[in-house]
């Protein structure tokens, strides 16, 4: 008993402006970066630019959140960018080739990419095999079927319906912004407000009081690696409107600009600690490297420099921030 | 007159943090005999042997081995000097051939690469002196766990170790293992090897020993030869008096039958039966090892059992999982508060709620306002003292933090909750409140099972109390009893120890 107000008094204020900061610190480092680049190119800042970004980072960030759930577990999800090139083969193949109506072949291409994201997740949580080596693996199936289905030659798609959800606007939004917004609300409820997303944490917090508190480690963990199967193939339907071809070579590497985007919006690659405000302020920040550096003349190679720096920088500012928790 | 000790420690003391581990403790071990340490579990036998080899560092006090003051800095020094420790869990690298095993941390070399062929032709000799009937290229892996426990045994001999420790090393064996091993250390002892042996088995004691040492709360209490003791003797070395009056258990009336269990079988324990009432405080006392916990996690649905059955409420109980058991009423505070309990860097509000969730749904998402407003309700009731209930559970002291592992089991409401441990770990004014806590809970009508390694623990808060001894239920005694004075701690001991 004696030992609790010395407890309680561990929340000085200095511990409560630290925490502040742990928490909005990534948000401040979006702030200072938007300035920076603003500064140096003011055409940064005009409407259509920022509707552009917004637009361009809508697949990123359909895969982000798909990451950010399955880093919370414990785990990964490697296959994301191989399950993009998956999903726009099959569409190309059922609605070019096989005269499959629109939404059939969206229905098909992203149903497959569930399907994938089922097995990554009964693999991990029936087997109890290593995220990262079932999801690595699996990628190498995936990313090879899809060069089966298309013969590993691109397929034009004509549709006008389906390209629009690319270009299409709802009262001057772009599609791709209105699908983002729209699955950011609800990956939000999902983790913070439903009795999934408690036990996402519990099962990534701490597995075995999750286990003895009632909660189902199989169901979760299917549950997120599903999800994350559901979210890499919007993502691919938005990729492929957007090209107009469907190519068994998309998405290499699309992975890493997810996972990074989630790590900078404070996922913890410990489990159990993320937040979907978090990741939308990692995606932006991803979003607006590219897109930044490029307005004013950075070359590719220096962009991926910078990228790699920015991550560490931002993760070295979250522990420092968060040092009482690690 | 002056002994001939290989062994003499002198007024050792350590302290782990506030708890006194060890008070100005001796121990004599001559060489050639096996010297038994006998007390509860946490009476500082394993802190002492700890210290012998250098594993911890004693905070005061001295050691003389074989003539010489003697101080380790660590096992591998210890080993050096004479002394080696077998360990109750064995952990050799499965990998290893017996030669590497043996020879690990003094390999055979020419310079920088390993002999291994003269390596292997020096560790068939030794086997072959023991009689152990497998080739030196034998992978640790393929060795049954008491042949794995003899290269233990035959490495501490090959270093010449003039003293070796045995921690608890029967737990694992058969009875012709262990006849075996018991001719081993016959043979050691004869070469003037002195053992000393840990173990709670009073029969194997008896048996094997030649000398026995007691040791109670960190303190030692004495060494006699075993010739000289008997089983009584010892019970009430290990037991001693201890008064404390922390216990403010309130009797309330005892209802219906709750939960019943008939035949219950599984690993570690065996044909175990019992029924717990409504409002009855049932404790569990018994060695840790003895098959408590094991009974419990089967009920709860942690762990399996392989036959018997279950009733509750009267009606068959049965349970896939523990989110099964939970639905049905019966749950369980886990005694390992750390790996079991919480998720120590979510907050206490999701902690306190995460069995209960379901109940907090409305529609397809949680009713957080509710939730909020009965965790605080909940946390209030249990007088946890946190400046929000959105702080980490990190953030507590290790009282607080078994009320929030309390708490979210209120909040399930049961109709059974089984405390395994309810207050390892806390302090004696938290304590107290834990025990007011669950006096409130019976006399609410919920039915109790505490399992407790501390016999003032069971005997002041228990209406009954059973005792487990290898498995199997070896006493039950009732409160009365215990309030008349008839039913003793050495009662209650004996039954543990299974001495009849």
């Amino acid at each position: 008993m004696a030992s609790s107000p010395q407890k309680l008094k561990s929340y000085s204020k200095e511990d409560r402006i630290r925490s502040l900061l742990g928490q909005y610190g990534i948000g401040l480092v979006l702030v200072i970066m938007m300035i920076v680049i603003a500064i140096m190119e003011p055409r940064f800042l005009t409407l259509g630019n920022i509707i552009n970004v917004a637009t361009q980072i809508s697949i990123n960030g359909l895969l982000c959140y798909g990451l950010c759930l399955c880093i919370t577990t414990g785990g990964i999800d490697l296959t994301v960018g191989a399950q993009l090139a998956l999903t726009s083969c099959i569409i190309g193949q059922t609605m070019t080739n096989m005269g499959w109506p629109a939404f059939m072949a969206i229905l098909a291409g992203v149903g497959v990419a569930t399907l994938f994201g089922f097995i990554d997740g009964v693999l991990i949580a029936k087997f109890n095999m290593f995220p990262f080596v079932v999801t690595l693996s699996m990628q190498l199936v995936i990313r090879g079927l899809s060069q089966v289905i298309t013969g590993g030659r691109a397929v034009m798609l004509t549709n006008a319906w389906f390209t629009g959800i690319y270009s299409n606007k709802l009262f001057g939004i772009p599609m791709p912004i209105i699908i983002f917004i729209v699955v950011t609300i609800i990956m939000y409820l999902m983790l913070h407000w439903t009795k999934f997303g408690r036990y996402i944490f519990a099962v990534g917090g701490n597995v075995n009081a999750a286990i003895a508190s009632g909660v189902s480690r199989f169901w979760v963990i299917v549950g997120v690696y599903t999800i994350s199967g559901v979210l890499a193939g919007l993502a691919s339907m938005i990729y492929t409107s957007k090209t107009g071809s469907a190519q068994s070579n998309i998405g290499v590497g699309y992975e890493t600009d997810a996972i990074a985007a989630a790590v900078l919006g404070g996922t913890s690659f410990a489990g159990g600690i993320a937040t979907i405000p978090g990741c939308v302020l990692g995606i932006f920040i991803i979003g607006l490297i590219y897109n930044g550096m490029n307005m004013i003349g950075v070359s590719s190679y220096y962009q991926s420099i910078v990228k790699g720096l920015i991550i560490i920088g931002a993760v070295m500012l979250d522990m420092v921030m968060n040092r009482n928790k690690h | 007159m002056a002994e001939n000790y290989i062994l003499e420690c002198k007024g050792i003391s350590k302290a782990f943090g506030g708890t006194q581990a060890l008070k100005d403790v001796q121990l004599q071990v001559r060489p050639g005999e096996v010297h038994a340490l006998l007390g509860e579990n946490g009476a500082g036998k394993s802190t002492l042997m700890k210290i012998v080899i250098g594993l911890y560092h004693q905070d005061s006090g001295s050691m003389v081995f074989d003539g010489k003051p003697y101080q380790a800095k660590g096992p591998v020094d210890a080993i050096k000097s004479g002394i080696s420790m077998i360990h109750q869990e064995l952990n050799p690298e499965p990998h290893l051939t017996i030669a590497d095993s043996i020879f690990l941390k003094r390999e055979d070399t020419n310079g920088i690469f390993l002999n291994k062929r003269r390596q292997n032709e020096r560790t068939q000799k030794i086997l072959d002196d023991f009689g152990f009937p497998y080739p030196a290229t034998t992978l640790i892996r393929e060795l049954k766990l008491a042949d794995v426990q003899m290269v233990e045994i035959i490495r501490a001999v090959s270093t010449n170790a003039k003293m070796i420790i045995m921690d608890e090393p029967t737990s694992s064996l058969d009875e012709q293992e262990t006849q075996h091993l018991f001719r081993v250390i016959r043979d050691l002892k004869a070469k003037g090897v002195a053992i000393i042996y840990i173990s709670h088995r009073m029969a194997e004691i008896y048996e094997i020993c030649d000398t026995v040492s007691v040791f109670r709360d960190g303190q030692y209490i004495a060494t006699a030869p075993l010739k000289e003791v008997t089983n009584d003797d010892l019970i009430a070395m290990m037991v001693g008096r201890r008064v404390e009056n922390l216990f403010p258990k309130v009797d309330c009336p005892i209802g219906d039958v709750v939960f019943k269990a008939e035949h219950l079988t599984g690993t570690g324990f065996e044909d175990i039966n019992f029924e717990v009432h409504a409002g009855e405080i049932l404790g569990l006392s018994g060695l840790v090892g003895s098959g408590r916990s094991e009974t419990m996690r089967a009920i709860f649905g942690i762990d399996s059992y392989t036959s018997g059955k279950m009733y509750l409420n009267g009606k068959e109980f049965t349970r896939k999982n523990a989110s099964d058991s939970i639905r049905q009423g019966v749950c369980m505070v886990n005694e390992d508060r750390k790996n079991f309990g919480l998720c120590l860097y979510r907050s206490i509000r999701e902690n306190t709620s995460l069995p209960s969730l379901p109940e907090r749904q409305r529609g397809l998402l949680l009713n957080q306002a509710r939730e909020k407003k009965e965790v605080e309700e909940v946390s209030n009731t249990l007088l946890l003292k946190a400046a929000s209930i959105e702080h980490n559970a990190y953030s507590l002291s290790g009282g607080n933090q078994q009320k929030v592992v309390i708490a979210k089991w209120i909040m399930a409401s049961p109709k059974l909750l089984i405390m395994d441990e309810p207050t390892r770990g806390v302090d004696v004014g938290a304590k107290a409140e834990i025990y007011t806590l669950m006096c409130k809970f019976a006399a609410q009508g919920m039915a109790i099972i505490m399992v407790s390694s501390e016999l003032p623990e069971v005997m002041g808060m228990s209406d009954r109390v059973l005792v487990y001894h290898e498995g199997h239920i070896s006493g039950e005694f009732y409160r009365k009893d215990i309030v008349s004075g008839e039913v003793t701690q050495e009662v209650i001991l004996s039954a543990a120890f299974g001495v009849s």
